[in-house]
């Protein structure tokens, strides 16, 4: 519970935050709301020589009405994505996840771009960015890219950022009227998903799970099932299609893939029930 | 005046604790402090071959590097960590010192230690001290200990500890399961519980400048004992020794034991002349500090026709871990008595079985052997009601000791006396609200309807033993020490009242009562009285606070010694008022004259009073300044009926409490708030043992789960509101009439969960989950139903 030692820089713009990057190569890590960095620290399983610390880049931490998405700074805290009445209304799901990530102290501390960047397969934030079908805003020394939920995760807390990049920007298309669920089973309210399912319902569906596999997993057989005219009870019969379930105290690998199963199928119904 | 026993107060500890203002140990920095940091085995049992301390000498800011053999060649010990029950005179004793040298036993063993001048700088150089260890086969569960083809300590040939029996009437008892036309047999496991209070341990240890003393301060729940034992295990004379327990954050018995960092930081603060000082993290407090439980067991019961139980056969297996702490093996024991529950049991035999493991090792945890016991007699109530084909309240109305009815001082057949009892009130009033015949037309209406959520409603009628214990009963038992405690009431000279007791509070609220019980007796304000404790300099003597023993002996000893005080005082003001002291009358605080309504001197005037000394009897003493040892002549036993309402989701195996009824009866109360407080408490620790806590380890002996993303301690979200109601029994065992609290809800509610999921389970055929009743494990159990497993 003793983090090795580390430089600390704290820095005020995306960009500093990229030289400090740039100048410090893979030794260095960026710390937003530090709520997964500095667990990983302590128990020195994370090792940074230098933190650089984004937590005081303001200009990064809005929800902005975008059109047809919304916009929402990286630096932007799980409390204000829970509490936006414009994610209520356009985005419901995004803000009811957020508003199922640990507790409140951790909602205060934990930011949105950190969440995605940590690319945790048990978090909360990064299955609903796929089901909503998301995207990123990525900047490097070389300027700004977008990159798809879909393309963000690639490993086991691993995510496709260059080492140089940071993520400045959350776009999620507006869902308004769609119909929408997040069914996250977990032991105690505080803690992650034993397994969940996020699901939107907008024409076509949306639907992913949370620590079905070592990355957030989009639920492909199901959305394909539906998309193919199945039921909701026969679509939720292929949830673990393409997953490999962790298997832990909580859950082996038998009993993930029935819970998957179960809670797409509640997830879909409730789902169904709140399209306007 | 208005009564203050049995009224709610607000507890006066309360402020400073909820604003940050109270001084745990860890708040405490003195100058020229060193921290220790712990060199500790990765395994659970291997020799230690040899340690390279060069490089973590070299570190910046150490200041030394010792290694276990080191540490014995100092001579810092004229005797390992005690253990103060051997409970049978052959019982198996490893030596166990602060440090392990040769080989190590449990994972977490501390090997070397590092002083340094931070903690950042102790830690990074325990990382840097190699040791070079050869691993040997571990003994990583208790079935393995009983396997016995390793041992857990290699010069052991098995790993028996000791056989304990209480068989009062063995040909009884054979005869009873002879002649049964019912028998049933629960097969139980108590899993390993980590205890886990807010504030984790921590030492400071401070040398005087002049030389020769020690301040120890510790997160202890027994800055007594600790005294006693570190003089005894160091040759520090006791005088040379004083503990401080601070603001210490709970301790549910894990912070009773004496520790190996209590003796590291005593004796090197000693050497070197300087403070030292240790706070665990999390991670450590899972291999260093002591667990909980961790017991097979085995309970028959023989019943008649009708369900009345004939006998009752008890066998436990409990691991002891590696090591034998204070009373590690002695808490099976003190569950022993518990295993006929409040039933009436013609026979009983009870035997235990002590085993070695390669785990950390067990030691008291809330409730200590009677949460165990409550658990698998009222588990196997449960399945005689099955058996039987009455319901769970009927099999216990039928067994009931003195046939429910309201009783005192009574043996029953555990050899022990009851000092009072009358259990049918009590269960009546917890199913009148729990509504449970509501509740069983609602199970049976989800259960025709064949709903996903199923009701269970499972109840537990418990019966305690605390207020440890007379010194006599404990000789008895061969335990090492007495049961007395000790307080002291002083009247100051401007009326102010100050309290000085052996009980050693940490979380329980014991100024706040202690001052009531004062208040009330004396006639003065709560507030007027200053309650001082947990210093071995301020309060000398006293055995602390476990076993729900400080209101039931250290409370009363507080209110004997106003006795005194009023005695004495009674002296004084009819030698004022120049009247009889049988002509006296104390009421409210003040002695008047019978029949003179006008003559009369406050409790206040005649302690200022006894300060001048100007007109005192003659020969009389100046001051008033009263103490009492108490040593009760029997324990106290506290009983209730706790009713657990549980939903259980068929479909993914998680079960939800709805509602939880408990009442509980502990005698006379003193303040009902701080009654309920640590009934919910208590309540909350059982349905964590129920639902969620259990230390994992696997076969090497490495714990799976040591830290809280996977050792699920519930929070209160995980908790409905609880619905308390109380009986009131007076105990023989004391002039209070009270009985212990602290560990009554643990002891009620772990069966009160676990017969409420067998209750909504039990259309198919499942008659037992084993704790934690995880949604893993009951899905499992279900599906298994189903195919006819
Ligand atoms: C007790 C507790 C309970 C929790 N429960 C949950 C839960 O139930 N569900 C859940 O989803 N999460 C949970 N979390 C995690 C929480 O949501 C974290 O806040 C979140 O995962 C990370 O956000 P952060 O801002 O704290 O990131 P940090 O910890 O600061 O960083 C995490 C990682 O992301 C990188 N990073 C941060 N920001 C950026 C950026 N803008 N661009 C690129 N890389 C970046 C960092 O370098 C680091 O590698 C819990 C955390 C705790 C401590």
């Amino acid at each position: 519970m003793i983090p090795s030692s580390f430089d600390y820089v704290a820095v005020d713009s995306a960009d500093a935050a990229i030289g400090a990057l740039t100048e410090h190569g893979d030794e260095a890590k960026l710390m937003a709301g530090g709520h997964s960095l500095i667990p990983l620290m302590k128990f020195r399983l994370a090792n940074p020589t230098v933190v650089i610390d984004i937590g005081r880049v303001n200009d990064l931490s809005y929800i902005r009405d975008a059109g047809d998405h919304v916009a929402i700074g990286a630096l932007t805290r799980h409390m204000a994505v829970e509490t936006s009445d414009l994610l209520k209304a356009d985005v419901p799901l995004l803000a009811h996840c957020a508003s199922q990530v640990g507790d409140p102290s951790v909602r205060h501390r934990g930011t949105i771009g950190g969440s995605l960047a940590h690319a945790d397969a048990a978090s909360d934030l990064p299955a609903a960015l796929l089901a909503l079908g998301g995207s990123v805003m990525v900047k490097g020394p070389n300027g700004e890219r977008e990159v798809k939920a879909d393309d963000l995760f690639v490993g086991f807390l691993e995510n496709s950022l260059a080492d140089d990049e940071m993520i400045t920007e959350v776009r999620v298309p507006k869902a308004t009227g769609a119909g929408w669920s997040y069914q996250k089973f977990n032991r105690r309210a505080q803690d992650w998903a034993i397994v969940g399912v996020a699901a939107v319902l907008n024409g076509s569906a949306g639907v992913s799970l949370v620590n079905m596999a070592s990355t957030p997993l989009r639920a492909a057989g199901v959305e394909e099932a539906l998309a193919s005219g199945a039921s909701h009870a026969d679509a939720a019969q292929r949830a673990a299609d393409g997953g490999s379930p962790p298997e832990d105290l909580n859950g082996d690998a038998e009993y993930r893939t029935h819970l998957a199963k179960v809670l797409v199928q509640r997830a879909l119904t409730e789902a169904e029930s709140r399209k306007s | 005046m208005t009564a203050v026993m049995g009224t709610p107060r607000i507890r006066k500890e309360d402020p400073k604790l909820l604003t940050g203002e109270g001084k745990y140990v860890d708040d405490i920095q003195v100058a020229g402090q060193l921290w220790m940091g712990m060199v500790r085995s990765p395994f659970a049992h291997a020799k230690v071959n040899g340690i390279e301390t060069d490089e973590a000498k070299s570190m910046p800011g150490v200041h030394a590097v010792y290694t276990g053999g080191e540490l014995m060649d100092m001579g810092l010990w004229v005797a390992p960590l005690p253990c103060a029950w051997p409970v049978t005179p052959d019982m198996v004793n490893p030596e166990h010192y602060p440090v392990g040298t040769g080989e190590v036993h449990h994972v977490g063993e501390i090997v070397a230690v590092v002083l340094a001048d931070t903690r950042y700088q102790a830690t990074d150089a325990v990382e840097k001290v190699e040791v070079d260890y050869e691993e040997l086969p571990a003994v990583g569960s208790i079935q393995a200990a009983m396997a016995d083809t390793a041992t857990a300590h290699s010069d052991h040939d098995t790993n028996k500890a000791f056989t304990w029996a209480l068989e009062p009437n063995p040909d009884a008892l054979n005869d009873a399961f002879a002649n049964a036309a019912h028998t049933v047999t629960g097969e139980f496991v108590q899993q390993r519980l980590i205890p886990s209070a807010m504030e984790p341990r921590g030492v400071l240890a401070v040398p005087s400048p002049a030389g020769g003393e020690v301040t120890l301060y510790s997160a202890t729940q027994v800055p007594h004992i600790l005294k006693v034992m570190m003089a005894a295990t160091t040759g520090i004379s006791e005088a040379k020794i004083r503990v401080i327990a601070p603001a210490v954050g709970g301790g549910f018995g894990a912070k009773l034991n004496i520790n190996p960092d209590e003796s590291l930081a005593l004796t090197l603060a000693n050497k070197l002349g300087r403070p030292v000082r240790w706070t665990e993290t999390r991670t450590e407090a899972a291999f260093s500090t002591h667990q909980g439980r961790a017991q097979q067991q085995k309970i028959e019961v023989a019943a008649d026709g009708d369900g009345k139980i004939l006998g009752v056969r008890v066998h436990l297996d409990a691991d002891m871990g590696a090591y034998m702490m204070l009373i590690t093996p002695g808490v099976p024991l003190l569950g022993s008595f518990l295993y006929t529950g409040v039933y009436e049991v013609p026979a009983f035999g009870f035997t235990c079985d002590g085993w070695f493991t390669n785990l950390t090792p067990t030691d008291a945890y809330r409730g200590a052997g009677r949460p165990e016991a409550s658990y698998a007699i009222e588990r196997a109530m449960d399945m005689l009601a099955a058996k039987v084909g009455v319901t769970p309240e009927e099999i216990r109305r039928r067994n009931y000791l003195a046939g429910g009815e309201a009783f005192e001082n009574l043996e029953v057949a555990s050899t022990l006396v009851f000092d009072s009892g009358n259990y049918s009130p009590n269960l009546d009033m917890a199913l009148d609200m729990a509504k449970l015949s509501d509740l069983r037309a609602e199970q049976q209406r989800r259960r025709d309807a064949g709903e996903s959520k199923q009701l269970g409603i499972g109840m537990c009628t418990y019966v305690e033993i605390c207020g440890l214990a007379p010194s006599r009963a404990l000789a008895g038992l061969a335990y090492g020490a007495g049961g007395w405690e000790a307080g002291t009431v002083r009247m100051l000279p401007t009326g102010k009242v100050e309290v000085v007791t052996g009980s050693t509070p940490h979380g329980q609220g014991h100024e706040t009562s202690w001052s009531m019980i004062v208040a009330d007796k004396l006639g003065v304000d709560p507030d007027d009285v200053e309650v001082l404790h947990s210093d071995t300099a301020i309060s000398p003597l006293g055995l602390d606070t476990y076993g729900s023993r400080s209101l039931a002996v250290g409370g009363v000893a507080i209110s004997m010694a106003c006795d005194k005080v009023i005695d004495k005082a009674r002296l004084i003001a009819a030698h004022q008022l120049e009247a009889n002291p049988d002509d006296l009358e104390f009421e409210f605080g003040r002695f008047g004259v019978k029949g003179s309504p006008d003559k009369g001197l406050l409790i206040q005037e005649v302690a200022y009073g006894a300060f001048t000394a100007h007109n005192l009897p003659d020969g009389m003493e100046p001051n008033i300044n009263e103490q009492m040892v108490f040593d009760p002549p029997n324990f106290a036993f506290p009983f209730g009926t706790h009713i657990a309402v549980v939903e259980v989701d068929e479909s993914t195996g998680e079960t939800t409490l709805i509602d939880y009824i408990a009442v509980d009866d502990c005698g006379n109360q003193v303040n009902p708030l701080i009654v309920e407080g640590q009934v919910h408490g208590g309540i909350v620790q059982g349905v964590a043992q129920a639902l969620y806590e259990g230390a994992v380890y696997d076969e090497d002996g490495q714990c799976k789960n040591p830290s809280f993303l996977d050792y699920l301690v519930p929070s209160p979200t995980e908790v409905p509101s609880i619905q308390t109601e109380f009986t009131y029994t007076p105990s023989t065992s004391n002039p209070l009439g009270v009985k212990g609290v602290g560990e009554a809800g643990t002891i009620g509610s772990a069966a009160a969960v676990i017969n409420g999921i067998c209750d909504a389970l039990s259309h198919h055929g499942i008659s037992d989950i084993e704790m934690p009743a995880s949604p893993m494990r009951v899905w499992k159990a279900i599906q298994d139903a189903k195919a006819g497993n």
